[in-house]
């Protein structure tokens, strides 16, 4: 992991080290719990899917072009998160700093479109209130939605510790952490993409 | 919401309240400010990162919410002693078992062991701290502020009415308007987030901070019963974070999650509930199993019986907890092979549960039982909780639990397992580490006095309890007939919950007599114990707890060393300098802040929870950027810190 | 001898209560087949439990007294760490058990879905049971009437109960003829139940649901195939028709005597299609639930407080029920 070869018996920074390490297994342990409260949106998700009272169906209000956009978005996204980190590797601050910026863009560009998405469904006629099939909808993706914006915020935050502290052990373990936040949510993504939207679209067309 | 109904008015009991709550502040400021008390407050309990500190306030806490919880069960039993009896309304009733249920659970039986665990684990396992110091300030805030926020219920707004189970659509808006059932959610919902962040930190604390040589099957029961709590923590919690949530969206915003309108699912509020629920109630028993391991071997003078086995059964029963939720409503009609399932599953825990038992009973098989207090209430715990268990299994079997479900017989049940379970465990866990975090024990006489006044007036109040559920008397009615002849076992009932009531107050002066008596402890090894809590030189230990740490080398190292006459001196050659965290008010602060969202919440005051949100975020952010590398103790301050407490 | 005392005493209790409470306990005293069937699983469990505890108590007073700490204490031995054989004897001994009653209880939930295996063959009579805050609305199809918290049951037939509910969910529950399930908005959930013997038994809501719950209570009176016949074609002939306005009264929360209808809800609701068509009538008739600790609530539970005091005066002048 990115903590161990900043890791210098002989520096005084090894406490610090040791720190990172137990921040970083604490994390993954934390991202376990996340899956737990993933999984139970989307079984409360499955559950209510076809129960759409007087509203529109889920599958009816879907829009490839958004969803495709959204996807390319993320995915990509956690693709230079990935070079981000390799950068960190490297010890290069700047091209962490680059790679992470351009992630944010992207997280931002994610956001936008699916709040887009959003006001179009509503506009539709389809918001929260509608029916149990249209809360399990917005509370899952939006949950996911929730969570992108708290990573753009928690990436920046490190990032400004970054360019003030330069790479350190603590600073490297905070940005490796959000790494494996970031890359989570692209995880929970895909199954959203597949749970909510596929299975959505091809329930009302197929 | 008016202002003139801010404050629940027009109950003789409530105005009480609010005279004692308003006496009692007014109390205490006046001693602290009078004997300079507030410096003291901030630095050493409320700023403090220490496990023992911590640990001793979620005890604090966990015996005034069992005060609250238990002043409740005796209001309810007052109103049930005889037939219709006018004592409480139907209104006030509700709520009172409503809260009675949730703090016993939430605030009171899981901080309890919580605390106990804080205190003991990192000892047990040679560690200075746990993994992450702050973290375990915020989880206590967390828990204390969620705690405070759900109790304030009665005498502002009026608390919820619902059940603990809130089971929808009786707890929507439409059937529970008000704040009530809010408070439940956001008290809920914020000590949840302490409770998910304790597990995540005692799990790395027991996997990472071991003293070396203690490899996992070195560890002591009482640990091993901690980690497989905290597993479960971490899977069950967020559940509950999810439904608390989409009831919270319910009440909000709108939506239809449970709700009778727009298709929502009343059915699905008692699935995620009980998904949590089941895993809920292993995470207050296993710890509870842990402690009486210890107590029955270290009393026993002998090793525990079938170590291996006993951690097995542990792991099995956290899988099963899992696996047996819909034994919770096998009257909801899901059909017979669902049912015959769950029986099967749910009957199942009794196999890890009765080999337990049986290995508890062969640790004292050939051993020197010594009847202290902790091993009374533990020896106790097996004749009682055998009845719990029995009838457990009675009620596993669907086809019968159909004439018992929602009687008193599950009521008494429940009791059984979780007073003669997790009370017993804490009570026998208090009084056993009592030393450890005061410098005494308490006092013996009056502990014996305890446990029986305690242990007789439990099965008088609730073996009735059997009986009058089989007689068809439903849980949760606030009065009942005369004809129903239900009377008799009642008022017998109401006999013993009262003796259990007495039980607490005298433990509560053994607390103020032991203060005040008790002989100071001048070793740390009270009872002749066998982990490595008993090991520290002082009894109670320094705030960095190890001078040095140990390196162990089987199970029961300390007893092993003492049987051998190996016990380490510490010389000033084996002290190093020691790291340390810093304390922080920031924990506490978060916790305000917590406090403000959450009220902001329960009263629909947006413009209130929108500010808690920031404080909350503004803390986070402060944290992130505070670079708190802690400190070092030098040698010269241990070294003297130890020649002290010899 | 002294220790083991505590324990004596509690066995000897508990049977004590056991002999003499087992007669006329209503779970154990069943008036129907669904009932018996339960009652036989009951018992058969308890002598498994009762075995158990026996077991687990002798040992526990044999090892307790035994291996006191005492002068001149033999065999002692602190390193007895386990024995695979005991540990094997334990592990298979509860499986047994386990096993033992699962068998049963798989059967009995199995056939409990069905009528009663004596009187299968025969039709069931069909009743919808819906629940609504806090009375029982009871129809009968094919009679086409309907009554309100109080049921006529034909004896030595069995009666299939088709629950639902208008808002709360609810558990009906008539402890003498058998176990209950659960009534759920939105739902239809089915139970069979049969009387053997004339009489009137209580019914009742197990499941919480608010305030006026201790009293969500009914009267299930089993009577000869012929009485409930006359009865149910009386009840055809004299009781009013059943309004929607009326209808939409009674989803009002609150209690309501007993009432008889010569024509039935279903015509114009299922409350297992239409979960919020009582949370819709409500909003029709202006009705606004109250905040419990409102000033209007308290007036209103201190109406009811003295309407209760004084029917139950006035009843207790007129005759005992």
């Amino acid at each position: 992991m990115a903590h161990a070869e900043t890791h210098d018996p002989n520096t005084p920074l090894e406490y610090r080290s040791e720190v990172g390490r137990l921040n970083i297994l604490g994390f993954w342990i934390f991202l376990g719990a996340e899956i737990a409260l993933f999984a139970t949106l989307f079984a409360t998700y499955m559950v209510l899917t076809h129960r759409i009272a007087d509203g529109p169906a889920l599958g009816e209000l879907f829009e490839v072009k958004s969803l495709l956009i959204q996807t390319f978005l993320l995915l990509t996204s956690s693709f230079t998160c990935g070079l981000a980190v390799h950068e960190m590797r490297r010890h290069n601050v700047k091209g962490l700093m680059l790679w992470m910026i351009i992630t944010l863009g992207l997280g931002l560009g994610f956001l936008y479109f699916e709040i887009q998405e959003f006001l179009h469904f509503i506009h539709e006629g389809a918001n929260i209130g509608t029916s149990a099939a249209w809360s399990g909808f917005f509370v899952l993706v939006g949950t996911h939605g929730a969570h992108v914006t708290f990573g753009i915020f928690w990436v920046t935050m490190v990032l400004i510790q970054v360019a003030k502290r330069g790479l350190t052990p603590a600073t490297s373990a905070k940005v490796f952490i959000t790494s494996l936040y970031w890359h989570f949510l692209d995880v929970v993504w895909i199954f959203i993409f597949t749970a909510v939207y596929l299975m959505g679209m091809v329930m009302h067309h197929g | 919401m008016k202002w003139d109904e801010f404050f629940v008015t027009g109950d003789p009991l409530i105005y009480g309240a609010d005279v004692s709550i308003v006496l009692t502040m007014a109390g205490i400021l006046f001693y602290m400010t009078r004997y300079k008390k507030w410096k003291w407050l901030w630095t050493e309990w409320l700023t403090t990162v220490d496990h023992k500190k911590l640990g001793i306030m979620y005890i604090v806490s966990a015996v005034l919410m069992l005060f609250r919880g238990g002043v409740d069960a005796l209001l309810m039993r007052t109103q049930l002693a005889v037939p219709e009896a006018k004592f409480l309304d139907s209104q006030h009733y509700n709520e009172i078992f409503t809260t009675h249920g949730t703090i016993m659970i939430i605030f009171m039986a899981m901080p309890f062991l919580i605390g106990i665990i804080n205190v003991v684990v990192p000892l047990q396992i040679g560690a200075r701290d746990v993994a992450y110091p702050y973290l375990n300030a915020v989880s206590f805030w967390t828990f204390f502020i969620g705690a405070m926020l759900f109790n304030i219920s009665f005498v502002i707004g009026g608390s919820p009415s619902a059940g603990w189970t809130s089971y929808m659509p009786l707890a929507s808006n439409e059937l529970s308007p008000g704040p009530g059932q809010n408070y439940y959610l956001w008290g809920l919902q914020i000590a949840g987030i302490g409770t998910l962040l304790t597990g995540i930190n005692f799990l790395v604390t027991i996997l990472k901070m071991r003293a070396p040589g203690m490899t996992l099957f070195r560890m002591p029961m009482f640990t091993w019963s901690s980690l497989v709590t905290m597993v479960i923590i971490i899977f069950a919690f967020p559940i509950l974070t999810v439904a608390l949530a989409l009831m919270s969206f319910d009440r909000l915003f709108g939506s239809h999650f449970f709700t009778l309108q727009g298709e929502g699912m009343d059915m699905l509020w008692a699935n995620l509930f009980w998904l949590w629920g089941h895993p809920e109630v292993y995470i207050v028993i296993l710890p509870a199993f842990g402690i009486f391991s210890e107590i029955i071997s270290t009393f026993s003078k002998k090793t525990l019986f079938g170590y291996k086995a006993m951690i097995w059964s542990m792991l099995l029963i956290a899988g099963y907890s899992f696996l047996v939720w819909v034994h919770h409503f096998f009257t909801m009609g899901s059909g017979a092979a669902v049912n015959s399932v769950f029986s099967i599953t749910t009957m199942a825990i009794g196999i890890p549960t009765g080999v337990k038992i049986f290995n508890w009973l062969f640790t004292m098989y050939r051993g020197k039982i010594q009847f202290t207090t902790p091993m009374l209430w533990s020896l106790g715990f097996i004749v009682n909780f055998v009845v719990g268990g029995v009838t457990g299994v009675m009620l596993a079997m669907a086809a019968a639990d159909y004439q018992y479900h929602n009687t008193y017989f599950l009521v008494s049940h429940f009791h059984y397992v979780l007073i003669a379970g997790t009370v017993f465990g804490c009570f026998a866990g208090l009084i056993y580490w009592y030393p450890k975090m005061f410098g005494y024990k308490l006092n013996e006489r009056i502990g014996k006095w305890v446990f029986w006044l305690f242990t007789i007036g439990f099965n008088v109040c609730f073996m009735p309890q059997y009986f009058l559920g089989l007689d068809g008397m439903p849980r949760r009615v606030y009065t009942y007939s005369e004809e129903s002849g239900w009377g008799p076992l009642n008022m017998l009932s109401t006999i013993g919950g009262f003796m259990m009531g007495i039980a607490f107050l005298v433990l509560v002066y053994n607390m103020y007599y032991s203060f005040r008596f008790a002989k100071r402890e001048t070793t740390g090894d009270a009872w002749g114990g066998r982990t490595l809590e008993w090991s520290t030189p002082a009894a109670m230990p320094p705030f960095y707890n190890f001078a040095k740490i140990p390196e162990v080398t089987g199970l029961d190292h300390f007893w092993r060393q003492k049987q051998e006459g190996k016990v380490e001196k510490l010389t000033a050659k084996d002290i190093k300098k020691i790291h340390m965290p810093n304390n922080s008010g920031v924990p506490f602060i978060m916790g305000s802040f917590f406090f403000v969202l959450g009220f902001g919440f329960v009263f629909d005051w947006m413009w209130m929870a929108i500010i808690g949100l920031i404080g909350v975020i503004g803390t986070l952010i402060y944290r992130s950027f505070e670079y708190d590398d802690g400190y070092y103790v030098s040698v010269e301050e241990v070294i003297e810190t130890e020649k002290i407490s010899k | 001898m002294q220790r083991l005392k505590p324990f004596i005493t509690f066995g000897l209790l508990m049977a004590v209560f056991m002999l003499s409470g087992c007669s006329d306990m209503v779970v154990l005293d069943p008036k129907g087949p669904v009932g018996e069937q339960q009652k036989d699983l009951i018992m058969y469990s308890i002598w498994f439990m009762l075995f158990i505890l026996l077991v687990v108590y002798a040992l526990t007073a044999f090892i307790v007294y035994k291996y006191r700490d005492r002068k001149n204490h033999k065999g002692y031995d602190p390193d007895n760490e386990g024995s695979h054989l005991l540990e094997t004897i334990w592990w298979i001994i509860p499986i047994i058990i386990t096993i033992a009653l699962a068998v049963p209880t798989v059967k009995t939930i199995y056939s409990l879905e069905g009528p009663p295996e004596e009187t299968k063959d025969q039709k069931p009579l069909v009743i919808n049971a819906t629940s609504v805050d806090w009375k029982w609305v009871f129809t009968y199809p094919e009679q086409d009437i309907e009554t309100v918290n109080y049921l006529h049951i034909p004896e030595d037939r069995p009666v299939l109960f088709k629950l639902t509910s208008a808002d709360s969910m609810a558990s009906f529950w008539v402890p003498q003829l058998g176990g209950q399930k659960y009534a759920m908005a939105g739902m239809e959930t089915e139970l069979y139940l049969q009387a053997d013997e004339q009489g009137t038994y209580e019914g009742r809501n197990s499941n919480f649901t608010g305030e006026g719950f201790t009293d969500h209570t009914f009267d299930v009176m089993a009577m000869s195939d012929e009485e409930f016949e006359k009865w149910a074609s009386e009840a055809k002939a004299e009781a009013p028709e059943l309004t929607k306005e009326q209808y939409d009264k009674l989803m009002l929360p609150g209690h309501v005597k007993e009432m008889t209808f010569s024509s039935t809800h279903l015509d114009f609701v299922n409350h297992a299609d239409e979960a919020d068509y009582a949370i819709k009538a409500r909003e029709r008739l202006g009705y606004e639930p109250l905040i419990p600790h409102s000033k209007e609530a308290k007036k209103k539970r201190e109406e009811e407080k003295k309407k209760k005091q004084e029917e139950s005066e006035s009843h207790g002048d007129s005759h005992a029920h």
